[in-house]
């Protein structure tokens, strides 16, 4: 069976700097929650970003859904089956309330305004954050903004989720309600995470980055 | 150094957590004004404006003021808050008022230093000092009492260009976040023992700020636009908030209506009499 999604020898490097990825190769495969580590700075947020064309490789190719993704237009396809969340949640959420942040993608997506609705409260109810439906979201806590920072991906109804840290800076509490949340998902997932004991209890095979390139 | 500082900002979250409830604003007493909908008081307020700028006659501007200040009372402000913001706001024309009656041509009232104050300066200054107040007390009670975000929408729905509206939404969100990462820096800089002087260290140090926050606030602004993208964005930005007129909202923007139109035809009036 063909992986759901593979990078063939991705090179990439920022303008102006050394290039960070030299190489990267690694598929993944339906239905995973692949783990990804590596030493800060090791470009695995530059990969992340890569995957869904917000970097575009230098060289390599990108394989998914059983096509390969090149121009932009392309990217904008393969976005709407690509959910990325942020590392930091405060970049993610940009609209006045919670429910309207959720609505965005679906949206844009070309549903109508009562379908967008439905699908924030189904995905509120998935995730039990019903109560945050009105809230403002600078005012939410971290915790929260992180959670509805996976709802407002969720909503796109994406077939693989990409997450980047997402323990970082959450209490004991809603650490272990992610990990529910996660576990429970039917999404393919790739997680970057330098927490141990939260790649074990999520992830099914994890991978490491070191100088650019993924070793197993 | 940057635990240290991630403590403080987890302590400052936990903090402000509870005293955080649903979709909580400092007004949350419940008064007419603040049930009628937005976009009457917005369209309410531009044409009281328009009106009172209007106004030449000093009792008819006595009166306006005196409407706003019944407006004022009858959405129950709090009292120190706003006459805080009225004051702030006088405190920039003050030195229009202060020059006015020096700089305006006419017959003598009084003389300072040998400067003479003219009796016409002295009644524009008081024509000026009336129709400002009048006009941001009137606006304080209207629109002050809006969230800033229901503001954004309601200009939305009167049909103000799109881009203005998603500059203030955009603003509104994100003004708060830049303030944090200013204060985080501010708190980052006196764990090292700056203290502000008159130095060309503190000139730099200052310049140095400044240059980061902007920094910052370009990346993260890539960072949402990137963030916008992932989810489909194109372009094109969806309003959500809707607003219905009650039966409130037409007998006040009636009221509001007649009022005007009396005040500017006794003001022509008089004018013609005159």
């Amino acid at each position: 069976m063909s992986p759901l999604f593979e990078l063939r020898d991705v090179h990439f490097g920022y303008y102006g700097q050394p290039s960070c990825l030299n190489g990267v190769s690694f598929c993944l495969q339906t239905g995973e929650r692949l783990g990804l580590v590596g030493a800060n700075g090791a470009g695995k947020s530059t990969l992340l970003h890569l995957m869904v064309g917000l970097n575009k490789a230098t060289s390599g190719s990108i394989v998914a859904f059983g096509r390969e993704f090149q121009t932009e237009e392309d990217f904008k396809l393969l976005r709407r089956r690509i959910g990325l969340v942020f590392q930091d949640a405060d970049d993610q959420l940009f609209c006045p309330t919670v429910a309207e942040d959720i609505a965005f993608g679906p949206l844009n997506l070309g549903y109508g305004k009562a379908d967008a609705m439905k699908i924030v409260d189904e995905i509120l109810d998935v995730l039990k954050l019903t109560a945050l439906r009105d809230r403002v979201t600078h005012k939410l806590s971290g915790g929260q903004k992180r959670l509805v920072s996976l709802a407002t991906v969720l909503a796109m109804r994406p077939e693989i989720l990409l997450l980047d840290e997402p323990t970082n800076d959450l209490d004991e509490d809603t650490r272990e309600r992610l990990i529910e949340i996660l576990i429970g998902l039917p999404q393919t997932m790739l997680l970057v995470s330098h927490d141990r004991a939260f790649r074990e209890a999520v992830t099914t095979r994890v991978i490491s980055m070191k100088d650019g390139i993924v070793v197993s | 150094m940057s635990d240290l500082l991630e403590e403080a900002g987890r302590a400052r979250i936990a903090a402000s957590a509870p005293s955080v409830s649903e979709g909580s604003y400092p007004h949350s007493t419940q008064t007419w004004i603040r049930g009628l909908d937005p976009r009457v008081r917005i369209l309410v307020i531009f044409a009281y404006s328009i009106c009172v700028i209007q106004l030449t006659s000093l009792p008819l501007l006595a009166f306006s003021l005196l409407l706003s200040l019944i407006l004022m009372v009858k959405a129950q402000l709090q009292f120190w808050a706003s006459v805080k913001r009225v004051a702030m706001m006088d405190s920039f024309i003050i030195f229009i008022l202060v020059m006015l009656p020096f700089t305006t041509p006419g017959v003598e009232l009084f003389s300072i230093w040998g400067f003479s104050a003219s009796y016409e300066g002295v009644h524009q200054a008081v024509v000026v000092l009336l129709r400002a107040n009048a006009i941001v007390m009137a606006s304080l009670t209207l629109l002050g009492t809006l969230d800033p975000a229901t503001f954004g929408h309601a200009l939305a729905r009167i049909h103000v260009p799109e881009r203005l509206v998603h500059l203030l939404l955009f603003t509104i969100r994100y003004i708060e976040i830049l303030h944090d990462e200013y204060r985080r820096l501010r708190t980052a800089m006196k764990c090292r023992a700056f203290s502000p002087s008159n130095s060309w260290h503190t000139y730099r140090t200052f310049g140095y700020l400044v240059g980061m926050l902007l920094i910052r606030s370009f990346e993260r602004s890539e960072r949402i636009m990137k963030a916008m993208k992932c989810r489909g964005f194109n372009g094109q930005f969806h309003l959500l908030q809707e607003f219905d007129y009650s039966r409130s909202d037409y007998v006040f923007s009636a009221i509001a209506a007649a009022v005007m139109v009396a005040m500017l035809t006794l003001e022509v009036l008089d004018v013609a009499i005159v």
